[in-house]
């Protein structure tokens, strides 16, 4: 089965959030079960740095040997630090989704749990994914 | 890559000064290039091309055409592709001297059998479409797709409408975002429902002023007739869009229902699926469009008229047209070839050729179903869509059942697409097939489930039974070697 780590808050379209320690800044990747859904993740087209992005927009894609997905960001802010080590290292996505495997790193105007407080919890993701 | 016999390249073989041509000896003046090529377009090294004999070539191609698979070969199943058989009349005819040896530049008067031939093209192609006009100039289906765009959207400004977005179902062709992003438009997507249909409540809530088009296939990809199309096309209509009908699932309904009279403005065919013209290995193709009166201002030029005495000539005189897609007129060999098919069945023949197709897929899909799920049940019409997802309990995927289909010697099926169905199968077999080869492909597929099982690493590990085995997809998508050292 795939892991659903507690702690996280999840979108539907199965994407994770994280509010790092420090405050104002949202962690964001994907779930283990979109990366086995997916297969071999073969390129990910990240955000670019400073972009403002909606919550559910699209901010990147992300490809597979099966097909191309878009990253939609399961919050709203800023982007300040992208993992630029899966431009050559894709399969971290696969391997680490939760730790190497992250996307982006978003500033949120409003209180972390705030942002994240509309997603759902490990719990709620999982009946979703059942 | 064990078991892989590696194959020379031909520049390997080469060795200096072994040539397969033999040519007499000059009988004229002989003139150095120099004296009348600039020098910075003359060579100043000998090209690098391979020094071989003529039976080696002879024997490294054919060697290499032998390890090709087609429908010639076997079995072929490729959903939303069509490989049905093509039969070789259609090659005699298109090799007749008077088709394969005329030239676009030829006087009118000269070619007027081969303008006869495409004239009756464009009126047969209508009729069966429910079209009044049809342009045999694209030269495939996603070029069709581009070109019906292109009408859509001068239509719309020529009446000083702005409509900027076409609709597409989930299910629908990559090809159809694709040919409305390239034709400038914004792409919608729109679920299907429970049903595997359009779901009603989400065109209606997706059409309005900026509407452009919908883009549908029907029977659609997922192989189902789309029973609301009436009220589909009400609902486009009244937004001021227009319907695109995607021609790839043409196979399920020649001479049983027509696009035009369910309500759609614009479609393409692809020759190369309904009408069994050559597929696969890039073609040619031939992706014709047909439209409905309001839009045949509109039709690239030229297209074939008859004047009032019988006579053909190449249509230019059509100031609204969007212009030429193609050079000269279309696929020629190829419209001969869909012509042939087409005279020779008739439209009772063409009729039969859809209910065999429908028969095939729902004979090979309810022998399937207590194997692999069915994805949307019920009847189906010319393909059907299975997901292997029951499979992964035993570590198996998609992708494993086809790999192992190979050691059959099957082409597999379509695998991964529509993206709506998971860890999906698409299976098309086409009306060209015997009960035989059908009951072959349905043993294999139900002793490879019951592999699954038993001895997965037995598909895990395939193909067993090629020349190169299982190919690591992901390595070559994210560590691609592109450059080639020719010396």
């Amino acid at each position: 089965m795939s892991e659903i780590r507690e702690g996280l808050r999840y979108s539907e379209e199965h994407e994770w959030a994280l509010a790092e320690a420090g405050g104002g800044i949202v962690r964001i990747g994907i779930t283990d079960h979109a990366q086995s859904q997916l297969g071999d993740i073969v390129f990910v087209e990240l955000p670019e740095v400073g972009a403002a992005v909606e919550a559910g927009a699209s901010v990147g894609a992300i490809e597979s040997v099966k097909t191309v997905s878009e990253l939609y960001s399961p919050v709203a802010g800023k982007v300040v630090r992208v993992n630029e080590a899966l431009i050559e290292h894709p399969e971290r996505v696969n391997e680490s989704p939760y730790d190497e495997g992250w996307i982006a790193e978003l500033e949120v105007e409003v209180e972390t749990e705030e942002a994240l407080g509309r997603l759902l919890t490990a719990e709620q993701y999982r009946a979703h994914t059942a | 890559m064990s078991g892989h016999r590696d194959k020379a390249l031909i520049f390997e073989m080469s060795k200096p000064g072994r040539v397969a041509y033999s040519l007499p000896a000059c009988d004229v003046p002989e003139v150095e290039a120099s004296s009348v090529v600039p020098a910075r377009l003359l060579r100043t090294e000998p090209a690098a091309l391979p020094e071989v004999y003529e039976v080696d070539v002879i024997r490294h191609y054919t060697e290499l055409s032998r390890r090709n698979f087609g429908v010639d070969n076997g079995f072929y199943p490729l959903g939303s592709c069509t490989m049905k058989y093509n039969p070789k009349l259609n090659e005699d005819a298109a090799r007749l001297p008077g088709f394969a040896k005329i030239h676009p530049y030829q006087p009118e008067e000269s070619l007027q059998g081969a303008m006869e031939l495409l004239y009756t093209l464009q009126r047969d192609l209508a009729a069966l479409t429910g079209m009044d006009e049809v342009t045999l100039q694209p030269a495939a289906g996603a070029h069709g797709e581009w070109t019906g765009l292109m009408l859509i959207r001068a239509y719309h400004e020529s009446r000083g409408e702005t409509r900027t977005k076409v609709i597409v179902p989930d299910s629908s062709h990559g090809t159809n975002p694709s040919s409305a992003t390239a034709a400038g438009f914004e792409t919608i997507t729109i679920p299907s429902d429970a049903s595997g249909l359009v779901d009603l409540d989400a065109l209606r809530a997706a059409a309005g002023a900026d509407t452009a088009a919908l883009m549908l296939t029907n029977p659609n990809t997922l192989g189902r007739f789309e029973s609301q199309i009436a009220e589909i096309a009400r609902i486009v209509h009244e937004a001021g869009g227009l319907l695109y009908y995607d021609g790839a699932n043409s196979n399920a309904i020649m001479g049983i229902a027509r696009p035009g009279d369910m309500g759609f403005d614009v479609v393409h065919l692809n020759l190369h699926k309904t009408m069994s013209t050559p597929h696969g290995g890039g073609g040619p193709g031939a992706g014709p469009v047909g439209v409905k009166a309001r839009l045949a201002p509109f039709l690239p030029k030229p297209v074939v008229g008859r004047r009032g005495d019988g006579t053909y000539y190449w249509d230019e005189d059509r100031p609204r047209s969007i212009g030429r897609v193609k050079p000269y007129y279309g696929n020629f060999g190829i419209l001969v070839r869909a012509y042939a098919y087409i005279r020779s069945y008739g439209p009772a023949g063409l009729r039969r050729v859809s209910e065999c197709a429908v028969l095939n897929a729902n004979y090979m899909m309810h022998r399937l179903a207590p194997y692999y799920e069915v994805a949307y049940p019920g009847v189906c019409k010319h393909e059907f869509v299975l997901s292997g997802k029951r499979l992964r309990a035993f570590g198996v995927r998609t992708l494993d059942v086809a790999k192992r289909l190979l050691d059959f010697g099957y082409h597999p099926p379509t695998v991964y697409f529509p993206l709506n169905v998971e860890e999906c199968i698409m299976i098309e077999p086409t009306e060209t097939e015997s009960k035989e080869t059908l009951d072959g492909f349905i043993d294999v597929m139900i002793r490879i489930a019951r592999e699954a099982e038993e001895e997965p690493d037995l598909l895990l590990q395939a193909p067993h039974t090629t020349i190169v085995k299982r190919l690591d997809e992901a390595t070559a998508a994210r560590r691609p070697v592109l450059n080639c050292h020719c010396e």
